[in-house]
């Protein structure tokens, strides 16, 4: 009955083939580690935050005058409102907690390099999209924080020279932020944005299965047709989109191998994000900050401005830099630069276990940069900050340049032919 | 298909032709949807000038009006203020204010029309947050001047006629807006003398 139903649909729509293409059959190198679980950890924070935005959007007000009663509404009068708000704003922080870590996975194996720019990029161009979304749903509560937040992103464009002005005035839509402004970042935040966000997601996913997923020690598990002996192959049955190209070696078919893993992994991260979201939803005031919990105050700016943890990094670039220009400029390269690394990193080993010492630790020194400027970005700017600020952003710069000379004729090791072990 | 008799020239001429049409059709119905972001007939009309009684204002005292949405900060200045002006001149960015950020009539060393009422825009030109005004307490981050502006944000400093300090984030003295007194004791923000 059910054989029947699934072949009268697959003669009109290829949905077996599809199932077998992305998962079932899908060849997957059989060493991922625990860093391979974050793409899938997006997935499920992206579905949250979809599912509870929509509810959210239900009982809130995208006005001057009710936004910010709305929300209060919304925490305490709506049955499990204050629930759908706080999976929807401790899911924003957990996003760029897996998403960051998702990053750093790729570049620590490699995963951006040749065949897998065009990958990497449309990543990039999600975690653009994902920083626009998290910043238009930041203004959403209308809380002072909100409303000063926004000020200042808004009137980096006020940088540009000779259309700055009129740039920001028409992003606004007023001459100061107000519920224009408002409403039609609510607009962008629930529909434009989360459209966009989806389309690349399928794109990322898309390109990711046509080159083939990277593993820890950046070996290809896609030999030549024809230049490995039976035997030595993988066992399983792989779908033909693989093999009629290549001889398939040291894999696993996605499903149930590392759907089963993945389940573990999500398990746990759930487990870590209820205890957040019941114990410490605010996240002692990093997740939501203080100035957040009185109504936006167009007079009245906030004693410390401080962004959201994860524009941290970004934001102190910005803010060590003594010039508005060349601040927003610093600031948007901060992210072109990982745009291009592909192109930065001339080497063609990819793990960094095979690759110079100097590349691990280049990528240390710019984690422990991109922390300190995340860590920098919440506080206070005195001039011991700015001065630590300002040595972080030569790491974080010095961390592409480095890369791009000493890649080059890079002393590596020899790469395993399989995957060992 | 092969021996069908094609004219590529005209062909490609119509493809052309239809994508140049096409082309003009998608920015014209661009317009409206860039135009609708403009500000709204209601918020231009918000936008009209604010009057502020200035007899009432002690020397030496910051009242904030609202105009446009954005605070507007009006002080008296004190005789010892105005005469302490041009005594840090070398420490500011643009201490001769030629940056075009007041109206012509307010292009002299106190920015002001009258030097005693100093009238700026309560917004830091770096990104917009609001400055604070540190009255006689400003040495703690200016050595030697007593009174001035510091911004929470990211550390701007503004001298009492919301002139720059050298090195920090803002690059420019606190905005002028359009203004004049229409009487001895009423300000109007938002117009200049002799406009309606």
């Amino acid at each position: 009955m059910i054989a029947n139903i699934m072949a009268w649909i697959d003669k009109r729509l290829p949905v077996t083939d599809a199932i077998n293409k992305h998962a079932a059959q899908y060849p997957a190198p059989k060493n991922f580690n625990f860093w391979y679980v974050f793409g899938i950890l997006a997935s499920v924070v992206l579905v949250n935050q979809l599912l509870t935005g929509i509810w959210l959007t239900m009982s809130y007000e995208p006005s001057n005058e009710g936004a910010f009663a709305s929300v209060e509404y919304i925490m305490r009068d709506v049955d499990y409102g204050w629930l759908l708000r706080y999976m929807h704003s401790t899911g924003a922080s957990a996003f760029f907690v897996v998403v960051y870590m998702h990053m750093f996975r790729g570049m620590m194996y490699g995963s951006y390099q040749k065949p897998r720019e065009l990958l990497w990029i449309f990543g990039m161009l999600i975690f653009l999209v994902l920083m626009a979304e998290a910043f238009m749903g930041y203004l959403l509560p209308w809380g002072n924080m909100s409303y000063w937040g926004a000020q200042v992103i808004i009137s980096l464009f006020g940088a540009i020279p000779i259309i700055g002005d009129d740039l920001t005035l028409w992003i606004r839509g007023d001459y100061v932020i107000s519920g224009a402004t408002l409403n039609r970042f609510f607009a962008l935040h629930v529909i434009a944005m989360p459209l966009v966000l989806v389309v690349l997601v399928f794109l990322h996913i898309l390109a990711l299965h046509e080159v083939g997923s990277n593993n820890p020690e950046g070996t290809d598990i896609k030999k030549p047709k024809g230049s490995v002996p039976l035997e030595e192959q993988s066992k399983f049955t792989f779908h033909e989109q693989y093999t009629k190209k290549y001889d398939i070696v040291d894999a696993i078919p996605f499903h149930p191998y590392y759907t089963v893993k993945d389940l573990v992994a999500v398990v746990i991260f759930l487990i870590i994000f209820c205890w957040v979201m019941f114990f410490n939803p605010e996240g002692g005031g990093y997740f939501m900050e203080a100035p957040n919990f009185e109504p936006a105050n167009g007079l009245k700016t906030p004693e410390h401005i401080a962004p959201v943890w994860y524009f941290g990094p970004f934001y102190t670039i910005l803010r060590v830099i003594p010039d508005k220009l060349l601040g927003a400029i610093g600031m948007f390269s901060a992210i072109i630069a990982l745009f291009l690394l592909p192109w930065f990193d001339r080497g063609t080993v990819k793990s960094m276990k095979f690759r110079c010492t100097a590349h691990t630790v280049n990528l240390m020194q710019f984690v422990v940069c991109f922390i300190a400027l995340g860590i920098l970005g919440t506080l206070p700017s005195t001039p011991m900050n700015n001065l630590i600020g300002t040595i972080a952003t030569f790491g974080y710069f010095g961390f592409f340049v480095a890369l791009w000379l000493y890649s080059k004729d890079e002393k590596t090791k020899p790469v395993p032919e399989r995957v060992s072990g | 298909m092969s021996n069908a008799p094609v004219n590529n020239g005209r062909r490609r001429f119509l493809t052309a032709a239809t994508s140049v049409v096409g082309g003009v059709g998608v920015v014209g119905l661009a317009v409206p949807f860039i135009g609708s972001w403009n500000p709204s007939a209601r918020a231009k009309a918000a936008g009209a000038p604010v009057e502020v009684n200035v007899s009432k204002i002690e020397p030496g005292q910051l009242i904030r009006a609202e105009w446009r949405g954005k605070p507007v900060y009006v002080i008296r200045r004190t005789e010892e203020i105005l005469s302490t002006l041009s005594a840090h001149d070398s420490q500011l960015k643009d201490p001769g204010s030629e940056e075009p950020q007041q109206p012509t009539y307010a292009t002299n060393a106190y920015r002001s029309i009258k030097p005693e009422y100093m009238v700026a825009l309560g917004v830091c030109t770096h990104l917009g947050c609001a400055p604070t005004h540190h009255k006689g307490d400003f040495e703690e981050f200016v050595e030697g001047v007593k009174d001035g502006f510091f911004c929470p944000c990211h550390g701007s400093k503004f001298d009492m006629a919301g002139r720059v300090f050298q090195s920090v984030p803002a690059p420019t003295n606190l905005v002028v807006p359009e203004h004049s007194f229409p009487s001895e004791d009423t300000l109007l923000i938002g117009v200049s003398e002799g406009e309606a």
